[in-house]
């Protein structure tokens, strides 16, 4: 049960092995100031969103898809979920589609019929903005041929292989586009696998990650994290290294403003509508 | 071509992509900037844009696109200020902090480095301003033991081979020590202090070749190495024990290798066969350089009534735990006595053990004047060298 005297509890993925890295090192510089901090890594997000619920954690570092679960539960149960902290790096992201160089795909629709790669069935930026892109302009998923490059399912795509294996697959003839979030267009150019490419399209720009909490299991400490979050510098050496791996050098106040792509495209989306509703169930 | 115009904030890749280079041309017209000064990047390359709006989304600069060829982008947030690793390139500093860990001296180290520790980390401990010049001279005169003559046939009676075999034998065990000795400091001295492990690294590497010199000229003509005595095993070993780095200098190269110089001048002069003549010759000459820089270092102490009492007290600590082996070993002090000879013949053994008893007395001499060097007076100095282990090393 929870215990208001008890530390304030992060859940977080381990979608890699650098993550016992962050989070030891965050909870150092919490402890340091003060807040009695520690944190539960889960295997997946699914789990994670789960143990949220179950007031197992205080706090989880949700994937956009994670964060829209939380939310569309919470709302079910008639309680709030807010987002209360992001990364910079977290906002303004946006996807493409790549395509052969000369290989005639000029637009949208002359993807009907083309086999597409995108990449992990859960990955927001990958495979779920991108089909929902294409259903806004008039594409529906029977109108292509989709090839999914399934890398660490349950992480929502925050390993980027499966991205890189889609690229592969355009490189190599295997499909006709492939969808990608925009800043691996660069290191993929760097890795020589989108040579000869062109990109076809940007979906509209979307946020990434946040910091979820439940207004029913507020943590007392819940600003004190938050604002302690906030405090962090990046040239402060004790956590400069943690934010480098992290990927940022800021934190910011959580918005909710730009997760409409990703919740339009989830809209009819079976597997996640039936995680809400069996997440809802179990703890209603 | 790329430009800096006179605005001083604008740069132009031209027709360059960005992963082609103009990531580098952005990269260091920013290291030129100030924080949140702007720099506007004109370009002509096709996604020259979206790759450069990536590059600053990882390295967390604000990005703004105002046209089809022009970006504007500045630093935002200030990075952690760096520690310099000492303030002058070429003069290290007297203590060498944690922090740098083993950043080039000068170097602008990022914070947060941790988890290096070298005990050796101060300059009065470790340094010699003549360092540097011992250690380019020792680069400067290493020499290649294949160079040897190696084909020329060795022509010693039996008993002579044998005994410069037995010879052999005892400078291997004792250039092995000496190996082991400066190796194990390099790994405790502070890098900041780099020419000191630069030198200490030669010695070894001298040390190596010795050990290789004289097991080949062992084997030349026999299958088997002489004998190790259980005494010159343990006077070594209070070297390799010794953990003090001066009080290593003083035992080791000082008095031990000072001493070995001798013997190998010798046996450089008398050893019956040219080779092992002229290894002996290389073998010293890399000897005299290992007592010079040890003298060097030992001298800037020169005077202080502290270190003298320290010296005094590791070399009759080192006679006190050798009092059980008072004499070289029996097969050794044979074996150099018959090399320096020649031969069996009566008259050779009477000038090999003239030639042994001046060559003591010289071993004598020079530690003492190394002593005096390093401040004590002639008689305590000639009491001292008298102290040393008859194992010479």
């Amino acid at each position: 049960m929870y215990n208001p005297e008890s530390a304030f509890i992060l859940g977080a993925v381990a979608y890699d092995p650098k993550v016992v890295t962050i989070w030891d090192g965050f909870r150092e510089f919490f402890l340091k100031n003060g807040l009695d901090f520690d944190y539960v890594l889960y295997h997946n997000y699914e789990r994670q969103v789960c143990a949220h619920f179950k007031g197992e954690i205080h706090a989880a570092w949700n994937s956009p898809l994670a964060w829209l679960m939380s939310e569309r539960i919470a709302e079910k149960l008639g309680k709030k979920a807010h987002a209360v902290a992001m990364r910079d790096s977290d906002q303004n992201l946006h996807s493409i589609f790549v395509v052969k160089a000369k290989s005639g795909i000029k637009s949208v629709a002359d993807l009907k019929g083309k086999r597409i790669a995108f990449g992990a069935k859960d990955s927001p930026q990958a495979t779920i903005i991108p089909q929902g892109f294409l259903n806004e302009q008039g594409l529906a998923s029977t109108d292509y041929n989709p090839h999914y490059y399934d890398v660490l399912v349950g992480k929502h795509g925050d390993h980027i292989g499966g991205e890189r294996d889609a690229a592969r697959a355009l490189r190599q003839g295997e499909v006709d586009a492939t969808a990608m979030i925009s800043g691996n267009h660069l290191l993929f150019t760097q890795e020589g696998i989108l040579h000869d490419t062109e990109i076809l399209v940007n979906t509209p720009d979307y946020d990434h990650c946040n910091f979820t909490v439940l207004d029913h299991w507020l943590h007392p400490e819940t600003d004190r994290f938050v604002s302690l979050l906030l405090a962090m510098r990046y040239d402060d050496a004790a956590v400069k290294h943690l934010l480098d791996l992290e990927g940022l050098r800021k934190w910011l106040p959580g918005r909710t403003s730009h997760y409409k792509p990703l919740a339009d495209a989830l809209r009819g989306h079976a597997v996640t509508d039936g995680f809400i509703d069996a997440v809802t169930n179990a703890v209603r | 071509m790329p430009s800096q115009t006179q605005s001083g904030n604008t740069i132009d890749a031209g027709n360059l992509s960005f992963v082609e280079g103009g990531y580098l041309l952005v990269k260091s017209a920013l290291a030129k900037v100030g924080l949140r000064e702007r720099l506007n990047v004109h370009f002509s390359a096709q996604y020259f844009a979206e790759h450069l709006e990536s590059y600053c989304r990882a390295h967390h600069i604000a990005f703004t696109r105002i046209d089809a060829e022009t970006c504007q982008v500045s630093k935002e947030i200030p990075l952690p200020e760096e520690i310099v690793a000492g303030t002058d390139a070429a003069d290290p500093a007297q203590e060498a902090n944690p922090a740098w860990g083993i950043a080039a001296r000068g170097a602008a180290v990022e914070r947060g480095v941790s988890g290096y520790f070298f005990p050796l980390n101060r300059k009065d401990i470790v340094w010699t301003d003549k360092a540097a010049r011992y250690y380019r001279l020792a680069a400067a005169r290493q020499w290649n033991p294949g160079d040897l003559d190696w084909q020329t046939p060795v022509k010693n009676p039996d008993a002579v081979e044998d005994a410069v075999v037995q010879v052999m034998t005892y400078l291997i065990e004792n250039e092995t020590a000496a190996l082991i000795i400066p190796s194990r400091f390099i790994g405790q001295i502070h890098p900041h202090y780099r020419e000191v492990t630069q030198f200490l690294a030669i010695q070894a590497a001298d040390e190596a070749r010795h050990i290789e010199v004289f097991s080949r000229r062992a084997a030349l003509k026999r299958s088997h190495l002489g004998s190790s005595a259980l005494s010159g095993q343990s006077s070594l070993k209070t070297l390799i024990q010794e953990t003090d780095f001066s009080l290593s200098a003083l035992l080791l190269s000082v008095l031990g290798e000072g001493t070995f110089l001798t013997l190998l001048i010798y046996l450089s002069r008398y050893a019956p066969d040219g080779l092992t003549r002229k290894i002996c010759r290389y073998a010293a000459r890399d000897e005299s350089r290992h007592v010079a820089f040890a003298l060097a270092h030992l001298i800037q102490h020169k005077g202080d009534p502290d270190t003298q009492a320290k010296y005094r007290n590791a070399i009759r600590q080192r006679y006190e735990s050798l009092a059980g082996f008072s004499e070289l070993n029996e097969d050794v002090y044979a074996a150099l006595h018959l090399v320096l000879s020649g031969s069996l013949e009566t008259e050779a053994l009477r000038v090999g053990y003239a030639r042994m008893s001046r060559m003591v007395a010289e071993m004598h001499r020079s530690r003492t004047a190394r002593l005096v060097q390093l401040g004590f007076s002639a008689a305590e100095a000639a009491d001292l060298s008298a102290l040393h282990t008859k194992n010479f090393m």
